[in-house]
């Protein structure tokens, strides 16, 4: 019994432990921003294996999401004789909840798992600390040019599910379903609040951007340098960011749109 | 401030390390000259690796203290660590090349970061250090198409790229054939005595090191057992440092991990 | 390098689609041209009932949105509820004695304010008040008042 007190306690000290080291990595990389505006082409290289290695993923996700949300949709809404208003169920769900969220889960996938392995190998492999023996930091060096790029990248890939979903729902709902066009785009934009929706979805993208990207680096730069430890970080990485993203959804979700 | 060129360029006092309550260091001195090969030798798990990560400012030690060139390591702040550590080099043990570049730019990385040279005279220096470990031709392959020995060569041309005042060697023989071995202890030596550099090598390949060392301490159990030439350590009276040097099987270190008695241990029933 | 310009092209590429989906969001999805953000004259109408309008429902004329409701208040002296549209300040020539009704679209649809301009030579400005107004038809009421009569014809 005590045994099992001692070892709850352990756990919630390694828990609160790792909070601390994650959020001293934070403070570390955000102190190298400054050192990064002196030299772009770093973070452009990470952009492109962040964000640009991301489009084909996210965009044919984004595409088939809302082709899926206009043929349901129009089932449900047509009988209540409201197809016109497709448009702005589509719109609505993808701006508002699938952009971000689906995005944000696509990205802890397909960019957090790269980036944690990708850094939990390098410290393996002793090149983390290879550059610092370099007297190189390999906080500013190494982590905080593929922070900013997840932070740029994610509200872009955001907005290009949202918008190819919209397309892919256009497609479904009025080629092939026979919702009147003007009807889909003014209900739409009627509906559709630019401060509501379009700029609460940027900001919660961004939010997620940060905590992924985080979630990535601090689990390849605090992993066990092991191959077993390195594939532990990364399943660890696409777990812990996609919970954090759902349950960050719903505070947000209901900061934003709560009142 | 700059000490006298007879004054060892490293010295260590009093080192006390702990991993949790096992005791890596248990108070070491440790003097090493400038302009010799220092080799540090001791069975693997005695903390060779930590000790160069101490004296890099890497690690930091829980009692004792560790001046390099006249200066107090673990007192620097950070700045200053990182200008110390811009005269000091490292070999690691898997070379540690940057994956993602190739052998040129690995090279040239410390010229860029820490000079402002212009790229025709950095492509000199990159060629010139490259000669000097024989893999000039080498320099578009990536650093996955390199062998482990030519790996550590071009780490090596990197550690010197800057030129360093030392080059700390983290087991630069383990795991290599016996003709890369034989380049890189030519490679150590001849590097050592052309740029009056001081080198320092751990490592636990025997004869290896002791064909190019100018002093060698063993350690074993968080102290120092016994130092001096390596002439001096190959006939030394201490059991210990005998076994050790000439790698017999049994002696005070037991072949035999601690258990109980073999018969008792069949005759039992559970695993 | 070769390499080193295709890498920036491929990321010019990347940060202008998505930004270009951005500026479709914010454009054709969120409709920020049209939008009217608290940029208006306000003028306040009185009703008896608003039934469920809320705030940001569009306000129009013809069927022409002009508007949108930017706040809805409570009178405690009158106990009628204030309503304040904000009108799009490039239609300034709507008559001061212009009747507001509050519409229901279609029959599940949101509740909207609709404007029937007067014969009026004033126009509205800012802080005017609106003073024919008409209450919100409520489908229970509707409903009662229907029974009620059918039970009245009954009776006779």
């Amino acid at each position: 019994m005590l045994e099992q007190v001692v070892r709850l306690g352990r756990a919630g000290i390694g828990i609160i432990e790792r909070l601390g080291r994650g959020h001293l990595l934070l403070w570390h990389i955000l102190g190298g921003l400054g050192a990064l505006s002196v030299r772009p082409g770093l973070l452009i290289r990470q952009i492109y294996s962040v964000g640009v290695h991301s489009m084909l993923i996210v965009g044919v996700s984004g595409t088939f999401v809302g082709m899926v949300l206009a043929l349901q949709g129009f089932y449900i809404l047509s009988q209540f004789g409201a197809e016109q208003t497709l448009g702005v169920m589509v719109a609505a769900s993808l701006v508002r909840e699938l952009g971000p969220v689906v995005a944000a889960l696509l990205f802890a996938g397909r960019v957090g798992s790269a980036l944690t392995a990708e850094i939990g190998l390098m410290k393996a492999t002793e090149q983390l600390s290879g550059l610092e023996m370099m007297a190189v930091n390999p906080v500013k060096r190494v982590l905080t040019p593929r922070f900013l790029a997840g932070f740029i990248s994610m509200p872009l890939l955001a907005a290009l599910f949202s918008a190819l979903g919209v397309l892919g729902g256009f497609f479904v709902g009025v080629g092939l379903l026979g919702v009147d066009e003007g009807a889909f785009w003014s209900q739409m934009q009627a509906k559709i609040d630019l401060h509501e929706d379009v700029y609460n979805g940027v900001i919660k993208s961004l939010v997620f951007g940060v905590v992924c990207t985080w979630i990535a680096l601090f689990q390849g730069y605090d992993a066990t340098p092991t191959s077993e430890g390195v594939s532990r970080a990364t399943t660890r990485t696409v777990v812990h960011s996609s919970l954090a993203v759902l349950g960050l959804d719903f505070v947000l979700t209901a900061l934003m749109f709560g009142d | 401030m700059p000490e006298t060129s007879d004054e060892p360029l490293i010295k260590i006092r009093g080192l006390k390390f702990f991993r949790g309550d096992r005791a890596i260091f248990d108070g070491v001195d440790i003097d090493i000259q400038r302009g010799k090969v220092t080799a540090i030798m001791g069975p693997s798990g005695t903390g060779k690796t930590t000790l160069l990560k101490l004296i890099g400012g890497q690690l930091r030690p829980q009692a004792g203290t560790i001046h390099v060139d006249g200066q107090d390591v673990h007192k620097l702040g950070t700045r200053d660590l990182y200008r110390l550590r811009m005269r000091m080099g490292m070999l690691f043990q898997s070379g540690a090349l940057l994956t993602d570049i190739n052998v040129y730019d690995n090279v040239a990385y410390p010229l860029r970061e820490h000079t402002k040279l212009p790229e025709a005279m950095i492509r000199k220096i990159v060629l010139l250090k490259l000669e000097a470990v024989g893999l000039r031709g080498a320099r578009h392959l990536m650093p996955s198409e390199l062998s482990g020995g030519m790996a550590r060569r071009v780490a090596l041309a990197r550690a010197v790229a800057l030129d360093p005042m030392m080059i700390m060697y983290d087991e630069p023989f383990t795991g290599q054939d016996p003709i890369s071995m034989g380049v890189l202890v030519q490679l150590i030596r001849s590097l050592n005595d052309a740029s009056r550099l001081t080198s320092i090598v751990v490592s636990h390949d025997v004869h290896e090191t002791a064909a190019i060392a100018d002093e060698i301490y063993v350690i074993a159990h968080g102290q120092v057992m016994e130092h001096g030439e390596p002439k001096v350590m190959m006939d030394s009276g201490e059991e210990w440092t005998r076994q050790f040097m000439h790698g017999l099987a049994d002696g005070p270190v037991h072949f035999h991990y601690p258990a109980d008695h073999l018969e008792q241990d069949l005759m039992e029933k559970r695993c | 390098m070769v390499q080193n310009r295709s890498v920036e092209l491929l990321v010019g590429v990347f940060m202008a689609a998505g930004l270009v989906a951005l500026f479709f969001l914010a454009m054709q999805v969120g409709n920020l041209s049209a939008s009217t953000n608290g940029e208006g004259y306000l003028v306040t109408a009185r009703f008896d009932n608003i039934g469920s309008l809320k705030e940001k429902a569009p306000v129009t004329m013809a069927g022409v949105r002009v508007g949108r409701v930017s706040a809805i208040g409570f009178d405690q002296a009158t106990y009628e509820a204030v309503v304040t549209l904000s009108i799009d300040p490039k239609y300034v020539t709507i008559p001061d004695d212009t009747f507001a009704k509050i519409f229901t679209a279609g029959l599940l649809g949101e509740q909207y304010v609709g404007l029937d301009p007067g014969g009026s030579e004033e126009y509205l400005k800012h802080g005017d008040q609106l003073a024919l107004t008409q209450s919100a038809l409520v489908l229970e009421e509707i409903i009662g008042q229907f029974l009620f009569s059918k039970a009245e014809e009954g009776v006779e």
